[in-house]
């Protein structure tokens, strides 16, 4: 066990039992609105103990919105992590055994796709699309799917030249089942590391898409648009914009932290994520 | 073929090969819109002629290869058409707006490369100190928060609480001038105004300094984990036992070897920076493209969002241009063969 992985562990499941009993811990609707309890500070700087973190601009209780959020925040991070992963693994899979022109092809695409700066062609895509928590999901699976494929790329044209490898060509094992029973077990240890990476990046790009007011719909609360909400009455209160920051900046570091933890765990030796 | 122009021409030809595909995902996204691109873009109460009008206007009209012959056209002569929104040729209004972008990634590229060597050397230099678990921590936290975030908190802390720093715009308003270069920095410089280029360093601390946190956190790992190495090879050995101190080893024969890793990472993550700019420049009121870019989306205005979606393309490609070249300097054995 290292320093990483126990933080990173930790941050996360606490995380994820919040937003796992969120809705029975939750003293509020997160969307109700006491409009006798406008930007009330937190208990504990003068506020009222029905609302513990405070409340926002329309009165509603800042905890319950956390609480929510986390489940927002966690539903899209796991959700397009695993689907990159389930895109990107394939697509480096083929490239990676296949070398030639195939690889040569669809790393060109990957090129491609990354000289899109990724916030771009995530706001892009939401801005065509519409607001949504599937269409968030979407909008960051075709923009990373492209970190997975390539990083993964790298170490299955490693993997290829081993004798494990060899062996089962020539016992006459279809490339399909190479892939997927020979390579494919060797290469998980980097793909966990990879999904919690990009589970960290997912959570920060959701933020920014709901900030920016392109992500989930207004009724869904969203770190990104609580941030952007309470951005709004700095001046009267930091409580609004600052206690969104401080769970995501711990959402983030949590998951970086443990993938990290387990890179160092499973494999030192695994590249780092591009 | 001397290899080095081999090497050039290959990097080049990708270049314009990923500059063509930038283009089709552009036109691509653009269109899969579920309904009816035209109906999206028109202003609320506009009238079926107005649709109408909009969807020949931006080429929507007749089968897509059409569509994407007279795109690829107007690309190939540099037009992305008239934004609906400000009325304007959208060349001209992204061309303007460009050099604020520019001088804002180039100084964010400065910053992280020289602060992340810099913390890197020292974090080496005071190992098994209080600095090298405070330069660790900052490493961890600066790579895995958004530049967003980054920017808010500065704001917060610099620009509300404490009001050491301007948070918008590019310059104080009484000191404004006309454009020159477009770099307000090497304007107020070329004019030995030293009030103006104070201002124009001040305004530009914060949104620099948040767009480059991520990249100098990791161009701080990569640089601390190759000091760290490299102190236990022979060379290092042999220097240290002909007498030279810990500074001057890590100073000069060290820190050139970390160079070229970084070399590499800054051309994987400097795309990360360049779409920072979107956000960045939105949040401190900086007027360049970044800015531009939320607007036009606020508007729907599809010709503008498609130049500057090209225009940032060929920032990204540019720049990677760049790194191959830097990367074949600095390692000329391993660069032009590749």
């Amino acid at each position: 066990m290292n320093g990483k992985l126990v933080t990173g562990g930790l941050v996360v499941a606490l995380l994820l039992a919040l937003a796992l009993t969120g809705p029975w811990v939750a003293p509020h609707d997160p969307n109700r609105q006491d409009l006798g309890q406008i930007r009330t500070p937190p208990v504990w700087a003068g506020g009222s103990p029905a609302y513990p973190l405070g409340t926002d601009s329309l009165g509603r209780d800042l905890l319950s919105r956390l609480l929510w959020g986390a489940r927002v925040a966690l539903v899209v991070a796991a959700s397009s992590a695993a689907l990159a992963a389930l895109i990107g693994v394939p697509v480096a899979l083929v490239a990676g055994y296949t070398r030639g022109h195939v690889d040569t092809i669809l790393m060109r695409v990957v090129d491609v796709w990354m000289s899109i700066p990724a916030v771009l062609l995530a706001i892009a895509l939401m801005a065509v699309l519409g607001l949504g928590l599937w269409k968030v999901v979407l909008a960051i699976v075709v923009v990373d799917w492209t970190r997975f494929a390539r990083v993964i790329r790298g170490e299955a044209l490693a993997l290829r030249e081993r004798e494990f490898v060899e062996a089962a060509r020539a016992v006459g094992l279809s490339p399909a089942r190479v892939m997927v029973e020979e390579l494919l077990p060797n290469l998980w240890p980097l793909v966990i590391v990879l999904t919690s990476l990009e589970m960290a990046v997912a959570v920060g790009v959701e933020a920014l898409l709901s900030f920016v007011g392109l992500g989930v719909q207004a009724s869904v609360p969203s770190w990104g648009a609580m941030i952007a909400e309470g951005r709004g009455y700095l001046m009267v209160g930091w409580w609004g914009m600052g206690l969104p920051m401080l769970a995501l900046v711990a959402a983030v570091v949590g998951f970086n932290l443990l993938g990290e933890g387990l890179r160092e765990r499973l494999d030192p030796r695994l590249p780092t994520a591009a | 073929m001397a290899p080095s122009v081999r090497f050039l021409a290959t990097r080049l030809a990708l270049g314009v090969l990923s500059l063509w595909g930038v283009s089709v995902l552009t036109f691509v996204v653009l269109r899969v819109v579920p309904g009816d691109p035209a109906l999206l873009m028109a202003p609320v109460g506009s009238t079926a002629d107005d649709v109408e009008r909009i969807r020949r206007d931006f080429g929507l009209a007749g089968p897509w290869w059409a569509q994407y012959g007279a795109f690829l056209g107007d690309l190939l002569r540099g037009q992305f058409g008239r934004s609906l929104w400000l009325q304007q040729d959208a060349r001209r209004v992204i061309l303007e707006r460009l050099p604020a972008t520019f001088e804002l990634a180039v100084a964010a590229l400065i910053l992280s490369v020289a602060g992340g060597i810099a913390l890197g050397l020292v974090s080496v230099w005071g190992r098994r100190t209080w600095i090298e678990s405070a330069g660790v921590s900052l490493g961890t936290v600066g790579i895995a928060v958004p530049n967003f975030v980054w920017g808010l908190l500065f704001i917060v802390v610099f620009g509300a609480f404490l009001r050491w720093l301007p948070i918008s715009g590019r310059v104080a308003p009484e000191l404004e001038a006309p454009e020159v270069t477009g770099s307000a920095l090497v304007d107020t410089l070329l004019r030995r105004d030293p009030a103006a280029v104070a201002s124009v360093l001040g305004h530009l601390a914060l949104p620099a300094l948040a767009l480059a946190l991520p990249l100098l956190a990791a161009v701080f790992r990569t640089v601390r984990s190759d000091l760290l190495g490299a102190l236990g090879e022979e060379y290092v050995v042999t220097e240290r036992m002909k007498g030279l101190g810990e500074g001057r080893i890590l100073g000069w024969r060290v820190l050139r070897n970390a160079l070229i890793p970084t070399t590499t990472l800054v051309g994987v993550q400097f795309g990360f920076v360049i779409g920072g700019t979107v956000l960045i420049e939105t949040i401190f009121s900086w007027p360049g493209i970044g800015q531009l870019t939320l607007e036009a989306f606020q508007y729907r205005d599809f010709p503008l969002i498609q130049g500057i979606v090209i225009v940032y393309g060929i920032a990204v490609i540019l720049s990677n241009l760049a790194v191959d070249l830097a990367y074949a300097a600095l390692n000329p054995r391993v660069g032009l063969t590749s």
